[in-house]
């Protein structure tokens, strides 16, 4: 292999765009979740352990508007799956942001492709 | 209770350790622990896993992208195969024979743990011969680069785009079609097919899978399989982890790498394979 200069162009500011968006996402998750943690242990100190079947969960922790109003009236378990939907919008974003670097960039073939990914990846979700 | 969410945590932690390492997302450690382990039904065991891999491939793909390991056009170019592979897998579950398949794909794992393992020496596998319509796609679509070693950038050449295209469908139907598994084809398409070296591999599988495994959340949320209990845990730990893989992979050498990968996906497909066996039977 050769040991030469950096082929690759400005890519720099879009990867620190996306970096600290992947990062800003990890860690609002993270907090969530913690906070989720230590109000479960204080409202339901004691729950057994019972996933030995599947019972599926209960409707308010199923949707996402029933999550994010429970979430703000501080029960536990919707304040840590409202922290699970931060996590699971991260990489959503993060293809978002990189639509967003390659138009800045005029990269079109680029912008194309990752307008591609970010429509079958909401289709997914949402059919 | 306690105690459980002390051994999700400890678990977690290796798995994010390991998943980041390895490209492979964090599944590997958290189904058999949660399935085999502590007796968890499997539909909670998938729900969890999804969430540790969106964990790990975020946590870690921070850290790879900033230090510009990842191989960003490769990435965003074959995700379009993965998550159209995913929708497809999704949709062809109930015609496929699924746990059958569990079986074939754990022989080619353990085919890839054994190349893996054979060339632990080398940065990228040996090229066998070059194809001219996978150069004309790599050049329109600027996918060489380079990543940061010592004493310079190494600068890197991609191969057999078509192939590494198709085993990225592949790996995006797998996910679809069984929720586990899609990080080793991912390495495998990237690393043996596509001829990138494994950081560039491991990185570039880990940036990827976090979107593969976004297109199936809202279905497993639907479903109830995504528990908040069981995910608090795994979650935290799975980021931690994650952090700690990839300041490693940073600093360590391939060939340990190389090493910990085959002895990692060996185990991966002695699991698929016992588990479509059992399951077809």
């Amino acid at each position: 292999m050769m040991r030469p200069k950096d082929p690759n162009r400005v890519e720099h500011t879009l990867r620190l765009i996306v970096s600290q968006l992947l990062r800003t996402g990890v860690i609002t998750a993270a907090v969530i979740i913690i906070a989720g943690a230590v109000l479960f242990f204080i409202q339901h100190p004691g729950t057994a352990f019972s996933y030995h079947t599947f019972a599926s969960e209960p409707a308010r922790l199923r949707e996402v508007w029933t999550i994010i109003t429970q979430a703000f009236t501080f029960r536990s378990r919707a304040v840590i799956q409202f922290g699970i939907l931060v996590l699971f919008a991260t990489p959503v974003l993060r293809v978002l942001s990189s639509l967003i670097g390659f138009a800045v960039e005029k990269d079109w073939i680029y912008v194309g492709i990752t307008a591609i990914v970010l429509a079958v990846l909401l289709l997914s979700i949402f059919l | 209770m306690e105690t459980i969410i002390a051994i999700l945590f400890a678990g977690a932690l290796l798995a994010g350790f390991l998943g980041s390492l390895t490209g492979l997302g964090g599944g590997v450690v958290i189904v058999p622990l949660l399935t085999i382990g502590l007796g968890v039904d499997m539909r909670y065991a998938v729900g969890t896993s999804l969430v540790a891999v969106i964990a790990t491939s975020s946590g870690a793909a921070a850290a790879y992208v900033k230090e510009g390991i990842t191989n960003f056009r490769i990435g965003m170019f074959l995700e379009t195969a993965t998550t159209l592979g995913a929708v497809g897998g999704a949709a062809l579950a109930a015609i496929l024979p699924a746990y059958a398949l569990m079986i074939l794909f754990g022989v080619v794992l353990l085919y890839s743990a054994f190349v893996s393992f054979r060339n632990r020496k080398e940065e990228s596998l040996p090229v066998r011969r070059e194809q001219p319509f996978s150069e004309a796609v790599v050049k329109r679509l600027k996918l060489n680069g380079s990543y940061p070693a010592t004493p310079g950038p190494l600068i890197y050449r991609v191969f057999n785009v078509g192939w590494g295209y198709l085993m990225m469908a592949v790996a995006g139907v797998l996910s679809g079609l069984l929720g586990i598994g899609s990080g080793a084809f991912k390495v495998i398409a990237l690393d043996t097919i596509m001829k990138l070296p494994y950081k560039v591999s491991s990185a570039t599988s880990n940036f990827m899978i976090g979107v593969t495994a976004a297109a199936s959340a809202g279905v497993y949320l639907t479903k109830g399989y995504i528990d908040p209990v069981l995910s608090m845990p795994v979650v935290l730990g799975v980021l931690l982890g994650s952090l700690m893989g990839a300041r490693l992979l940073i600093r360590a050498k391939t060939k340990s790498l190389r090493i910990l990968f085959a002895v990692v996906i060996t185990l991966l497909a002695f699991e698929m394979i016992f588990d479509g066996i059992t399951r077809t039977i």
